[in-house]
């Protein structure tokens, strides 16, 4: 008897599991193309939590008390950890660890936009942890459900690190918003420094963004740029007037018939500059890593020395 | 290329006294030593975890998911495997 699978292509049967929600696991087939757009995915995504420790980093000597300064510090250590997880289910499509580094440091690999704007104050502290990982989060949370196993299994680890990212950036803001009119004017120049780049994160419009359709079809993505573009303002602009802030855009304005905030229009030339390079901080982000990754060089050096040493020792006694 | 890089392990964690070790992702180390710290920092920040369990992922042998229907599908048709397959008289208690 010829079942239904026999006369199907692998394609066909690959995207019939996709339909019926089963998960892809690492040794199962896959299209080549599906491969390709994970790695260059998920090493985004691992690059972006690596690179995402930088404009934090520099303020763990300035927190403003020892209890934010313990906080800020656990938070880069979970990106540091967030970046490992997700390198790791990278590695499990044929890639290497080595080769995601180097096309980070090449500049050939991206990672998020967001990371190439500046902190200014610790008012930008706040904006990170409840803007950035809000909208972080919007993104992630389909990404638990991603129809690669191992991607979907990090993001699970990931999102439930992270909701105390924006919680804690949200007290920073609420903190800095009952203080004195100076406190409060420092959050709202930082609420207006991040509310378009944070916008810029759902990535291009839908129209310019052609890899949407392949991905949701390979249930790789779950919904939409602009989709989860217009949910995140309809979060955000509630929070920010239980601030008493006001969102930088004048067009926003709740659209009853929508059922949604109606917004402004995303400077998009600014965004392809910040894609390709010419934001205020690539270049220092990027070489920073590079630094990091050379003078660290030794470490790794030193630790191989070791562990075949330790080896050569117990391979001598057992002898 | 990848001379200069540590392998690659798998990391077990129990999350429970009680309970079994359970697959929680992987991780690089330059020996065992040095995978079971990093495991530590990277996969228990938040008590997930009373024990662990390192293993290089090469000495990691996996049954092949093309084999599949042949190597699993011969269970699919051993219902009296199960409780549920015999009919129990409802006058009979405690089975």
């Amino acid at each position: 008897m010829e079942t239904l699978e026999q006369v199907l292509t692998p394609e066909e049967q690959f995207q019939a599991r996709i339909d019926a929600d089963v998960r892809i696991e690492p040794k199962d087939w896959m299209p080549d193309a599906y491969r390709k757009t994970l790695i260059r995915q998920i090493s985004q995504h691992a690059h972006s939590e690596l690179v995402g420790m930088l404009p934090e980093g520099n303020w763990i000597t300035r927190a403003p008390s020892l209890k934010r300064k313990s906080i800020l510090l656990a938070k880069v250590q979970d990106e540091a950890g967030h970046g490992l997880y997700l390198y790791s289910a990278a590695e499990t499509l044929g890639t290497t660890r080595d080769q995601m580094l180097a096309d980070l440091h090449s500049g050939k690999a991206k990672y998020s936009s967001i990371f190439n704007y500046p902190t200014l104050s610790w008012a930008d502290m706040g904006c990170v942890g409840w803007l950035v990982d809000g909208a972080a989060i919007l993104n992630q949370v389909p990404l638990c459900r991603t129809s690669y196993g191992p991607y979907a299994r990090a993001m699970v680890r990931v999102c439930k690190e992270e909701s105390f990212h924006q919680r804690q950036g949200f007290e920073v803001m609420q903190t800095l918003c009952e203080g004195a009119p100076e406190q409060k004017a420092m959050a709202q120049e930082a609420l207006n420094r991040w509310w378009w780049p944070t916008l810029m994160m759902f990535g291009p419009k839908d129209a310019d963004s052609p890899n949407t359709e392949q991905s949701m079809k390979w249930r790789i993505k779950r919904f939409t740029n602009d989709e989860l573009r217009q949910k995140f303002v309809d979060m955000m602009v509630p929070q920010a007037e239980f601030l008493g802030l006001t969102v930088p855009d004048p067009l926003v304005k709740w659209n009853e018939e929508r059922q949604a905030y109606d917004f402004g229009e995303v400077n998009w030339d600014e965004f392809w500059a910040v894609v390709k390079g010419n934001g205020l901080c690539n270049h220092e982000r990027l070489q920073a890593r590079v630094d990091a990754h050379e003078e660290g060089a030794w470490v790794r050096e030193a630790a191989n020395a070791h562990a075949a040493k330790r080896a050569a020792r117990g391979a001598a006694v057992a002898a | 290329m990848n001379q200069s890089e540590w392998p690659l392990w798998e990391v077990f964690i129990r999350s429970k006294q009680g309970l079994d070790h359970k697959h929680v992702g992987s991780l690089h180390a330059a020996d065992a030593t040095m995978a079971v710290q990093n495991a530590r920092d990277v996969y228990t920040r938040r008590l997930e975890g009373v024990s662990i369990w390192v293993v290089e992922s090469k000495h990691i042998h996996a049954s092949n998911p093309d084999d599949s229907e042949a190597f699993f599908d011969p269970a699919a048709d051993k219902v009296y495997r199960h409780p549920t397959f015999y009919e129990v008289p409802e006058s009979i208690k405690h089975m």
